[in-house]
């Protein structure tokens, strides 16, 4: 397709252990176009951040390896890019905004000079002159809606509140320009409020820029809010992937259904009783569907064969046997 | 479905015994996995078996034990390293293959005394001061164990092994009162970092007495960094007290020590050169044996791996 | 039913930092919170990180010494008043607290039998040859099997941990418990497991919880009366229905419009034209006036210099804002 920015086949990670692999992502396709804002769903421990990881290349090599799959950026692979290559859609193409913006920032430099760094090593801004470039960070700075940009330039990460972390890591993403963003759970580490400020900035900026957002997260709430299509994923596949509208008035999935009856609502009624069970071992998995166990409509054949995925409508995929 | 899994939680209630030993050999399973993925540590640990051997056997393994007592052979005296004496003889005759094996019998003995006495000190007193730290029992002990980190440690067995009776027990208090401080210190660390935690918090809130917290709750989880550090220290012990009676303050001849064997061939060297190499190259071995089982032990007990 | 189990007044907790410059400074964590928890009630303590709601908690439970102010609780007609950080074995038995994290709540080198033996030893349950017996009894009323009792904190997941931890706080036979966000690090299935739990248990055993949290959805669906709480004060409180039907202080609009929700009927339920802005500050310098005026999009004049005193609305919803100025 012309239109798709990333594009994941058939993309396997195990880790490996004292106990034999641990079959982390397991076969899961997913596709990015471009200017579109993609949710990736799922509780913590099913792959969802080791996905991302593998996209950028920035596993422990030592743990995990990848058997099988390839992970297409504009009908490249970049499992198979050589080193040179690889830094190159790093700085161009790709970044990513993490969960714990304490841990991404170096507290020993000004956020200024940190900035400074992404801009000196960029391809685009390198012959830049110095004052050019400190107005570059400015600029960047004034995106993401902090009042005072010289002031935070010059302090250092421990000086400033959390959101304002947050923040900066998502200025330190975005002032080069950028065609994909990945951003993993960037408001779970913060209060309700200042969350909501991160999640309506990051949504405004990305669609100035025109850039592609995966944006990962636990919450089917923030999910619904920040992106056009949802992929919903349990124990390293994909079970389900639509529109955002249509999955919220259509969900099929035993496990989106039970995902969604999990969330306490608004108008209150009380909280339905839970999804029977947790997570499998994914040294030994379900040889069938890897949701068996804890499934509420589990039929025979679901114990012994995986399911394949079917398209319920246009857009509108799941992996279950009772579409099939 | 779910019924499956309710009848699979009784069948481990009835085999309830034969799954704890399952849980056992699983624990050991995975320890033996994290201290053998460094081969030195599988090195060290030969070493360790065999100082132990040598050091409970030496009677039985030596070929001439009547060597370490008093001796005198001045027909075979000096011989260098060949078959019926492999590490040569000294001055008086006596076999050093011999005096270095039961050497180990007394850098062994040694060190498991001091540290039997020394750990336990130190532990109690960190643990105590760690619970109770920014009070006045934690100020008292923490300055009581800064005095004794303050003295050079050399200096300070040297004093006290000169002021009493020059010998193996004098040596020995003096490496003991040096020692205990730096387990406080470890304990002291670990103890206040872990009172602060919610599952000590929760103790005392249920109404725990102290020495249920101090013993129970706090100290089983510095266990870890205690028996790395105890598997390391043997060797530094050995270290110390071999200086110690090289300046003539441990075991008192005839009784050999690696110390006294390397200060009484000093004055050979060069040309009996094998009465000094060979109890220096003994040192240098359970050392380092001690060394990487130490570093083993620490990986084995290490949780983040 | 309706005696009051716990009263707090004027409850003051504050914790001294010596500053660079030699002057004394202090963290008011808690500055004048007053409130009472009806017997049977669940109170529902919502806030940011930062907002003092921990602090309560530990104030109550002892482990901080409150500046000011008293702790009343009312077991069986007799009342214990406390001003201080030392609690009686009988307080101690009656009142338990759950923590936020599972992981550190549970000591990793125990099984859960010595877990859950230490409270029954300490407050003599049952005599020394019963205790496994009751510690299976327990484990059912939490839904696990007999045999998890030897299990090793370290090889059960997050949310067994907290059930664990659940198990621990019932052992003695408590009547009032405070719960620590207990959910708030689980997913939300594991979560939905959790306080589903906790209300069987809160049915059956009668008792009274205080339910620390920060998600207001949640609280929708547990609790039967709502606090919330800014920088060490309560800023606004009522029983559920009413508080969620006409939210009235700024900061809780604020609160409100800011969950993400999933599904339209939600969404309407969510206080209109109200953004959200700027972040809690330290509670080192607590702003002038009203501490919530410099977020504040109704800000007056008199918020920037007076503090609001708490205003009677309707009969139990209490506002502390000088837009409700009677």
């Amino acid at each position: 397709m012309e239109n798709t920015l990333l594009d994941i086949k058939n993309l396997k990670v195990w880790y490996r252990t004292y106990k034999g692999y641990a079959k982390v992502v397991d076969g899961i396709n997913l596709f990015v176009n471009k200017g579109e804002k993609v949710g990736l769903v799922g509780e913590s421990g099913c792959g969802k951040t080791t996905t991302m990881k593998t996209v950028l290349r920035v596993l422990d090599s030592k743990v995990a390896t990848v058997p099988e799959g390839e992970i297409l950026f504009k009908n490249r692979d970049i499992l198979k890019m050589k080193y040179n290559e690889l830094q190159q859609v790093r700085k161009q193409s790709i970044s990513m905004i993490s969960q714990e913006p304490t841990a991404a920032l170096n507290p020993v430099f000004t956020v200024g000079s940190q900035i400074m760094d992404i801009i000196r090593y960029s391809e685009q801004y390198k012959d830049y002159s110095k004052s050019e470039m400190l107005s570059l960070a400015v600029k960047t700075i004034k995106d993401v809606l902090i009042p005072d940009p010289e002031r935070i330039l010059n302090s250092y990460p421990h000086q400033l509140s959390g959101g304002m972390k947050q923040r900066i890591c998502i200025a330190m993403a975005l002032v080069t320009p950028r065609e994909l963003l990945i951003a993993d759970e960037p408001g779970t580490a913060l209060d309700v409020t200042v969350q909501d400020q991160i999640h309506k900035l990051l949504k405004a900026l990305v669609e100035e820029k025109k850039m592609s957002l995966i944006m990962i997260t636990h919450s089917l709430g923030v999910a619904r809010e920040l992106s056009d299509r949802i992929y919903v994923m349990y124990a390293g596949n994909i079970v389900e992937v639509a529109q955002t509208k249509e999955l919220f008035k259509n969900p099929l999935h035993p496990y989106t259904l039970g995902l969604m009856e999990c969330v306490p609502r608004l108008y209150g009624g009380g909280i339905s009783e839970g999804i029977y069970g947790y997570i499998p071992d994914y040294i030994n998995p379900p040889a069938g569907c890897r949701f068996y166990p804890r499934c509420p409509s589990a039929m025979e054949i679901c114990e012994k064969e995986k399911p394949p995925t079917v398209s319920v409508s246009e857009d509108h995929k799941v992996a279950c046997f009772k579409y099939h | 479905m779910k019924n499956n899994i309710s009848a699979n939680e009784n069948t481990a209630d009835i085999k309830k015994k034969s799954f704890l030993s399952d849980n056992t050999r699983e624990k050991l399973r995975i320890y033996w996995y994290k201290f053998s993925r460094n081969k030195f540590s599988i090195l060290g640990l030969c070493i360790v078996l065999i100082s132990i051997f040598l050091a409970v056997f030496a009677p039985v393994i030596a070929p001439y034990p009547q060597h370490v007592k008093e001796f005198v052979d001045y027909d075979k005296a000096g011989l260098p390293p060949c078959a019926s004496y492999i590490f040569g003889t000294d001055v008086f005759g006596r076999d050093i293959f011999t005096r270095v094996i039961f050497s180990f019998r007394g850098a062994l003995l040694m060190s498991v005394i001091v540290l039997a006495i020394a750990v336990p000190v130190g532990v109690l007193l960190g643990l105590i001061a760690g619970y109770y730290s920014g009070t006045w029992i934690d100020v008292i002990i923490m300055r009581i164990t800064d005095v004794f980190l303050a003295l050079p440690p050399m200096i300070l067995a040297l004093a006290i092994a000169a002021v009493l009776k020059p010998n193996l027990t004098s040596s020995m208090i003096a490496v003991t009162v040096m020692w205990w401080p730096w387990y406080t210190r470890l304990v002291y660390g670990m103890a206040t970092s872990l009172s602060k935690e919610y599952f000590v918090k929760n103790a005392e809130l249920i109404g725990a007495s102290k020495p249920y917290i101090l013993f129970h709750e706090i100290l089983p989880n510095c266990l870890s960094p205690i028996f790395t550090k105890m598997a390391l220290d043997v060797g530094w012990v050995i270290l110390i007290g071999a200086a110690l009676s090289f300046v003539g303050l441990g075991e008192q001849p005839p009784t050999p020590a690696f110390g006294q064997m390397i200060s009484d061939g000093a004055r050979y060297m060069p040309d009996l050169w094998w009465m000094t190499i060979f109890p220096a190259l003994a040192i240098a071995f359970i050392i380092l044996g001690f060394n990487f089982f130490g570093d083993g032990i620490r990986d084995m007990l290490d949780r983040g791996r | 039913m309706n005696t009051e189990i716990l009263k707090v007044k004027n409850l003051k907790t504050y914790f001294a930092i010596n500053k660079s410059s030699g002057k004394k400074q202090y963290v008011r964590a808690v500055d004048g919170v007053s409130f009472s928890i009806k017997e049977g009630e669940i109170m529902g303590l919502v806030g940011e990180s930062g907002s003092g709601k921990s602090t309560i908690a530990y104030t109550i439970m002892g482990m901080y010494r409150p500046t000011e102010g008293e702790i009343i609780f009312n077991f069986n007609g007799k009342s214990i008043v406390t001003k201080s950080n030392k609690r009686s074995l009988e307080f101690k038995k009656n009142v338990q607290i759950v923590f936020q994290d599972p992981g550190s709540s549970l000591n990793p080198y125990h099984d859960v039998r010595q877990i859950l033996s230490l409270p029954l030893r300490v407050h003599k349950i049952v005599p020394k040859d019963k205790i496994e017996e009751k510690i299976a009894e327990i484990l059912e009323m939490v839904e696990l099997p007999a045999s998890f009792m030897y299990k090793t904190p370290t090889s059960i997941g997050g949310g067994e941990k907290q059930l664990v931890s659940i198990a621990r706080a019932l052992c003695s036979n408590p009547k009032f418990i405070i719960l620590d966000e207990p959910t708030s690090s689980l997913d939300v299935s594991i979560q939905a497991k959790i306080i589903n739990m906790l209300l069987k248990i809160h049915r059956e055993q009668k008792l009274t919880y205080l339910f620390i949290t920060h998600d207001l959805s949640l609280m929708r669906n547990i609790s039967t009366k709502v606090a919330i709480m800014y920088l060490g004060k309560i800023c606004e409180i009522a029983p559920t229905e009413i508080f969620y039907k006409s939210p009235l202080h700024p900061y809780t609009q604020m609160l409100l419009s800011s969950i993400p929700v999933i599904s339209e009927e939600e969404e309407a339920l969510k206080p209109k034209k109200v953004v959200s802005t700027g972040e809690i500050p330290s509670p080192v310098n607590v702003p002038k006036g009203c501490s919530f005026h410099t977020r504040c999009i109704q800000c007056m004049d008199i918020c920037r210099t007076e503090d609001p005193v708490i205003h009677q609305v309707s009969e139990d919803h209490f506002v502390r804002c000088h837009l409700y100025k009677s």
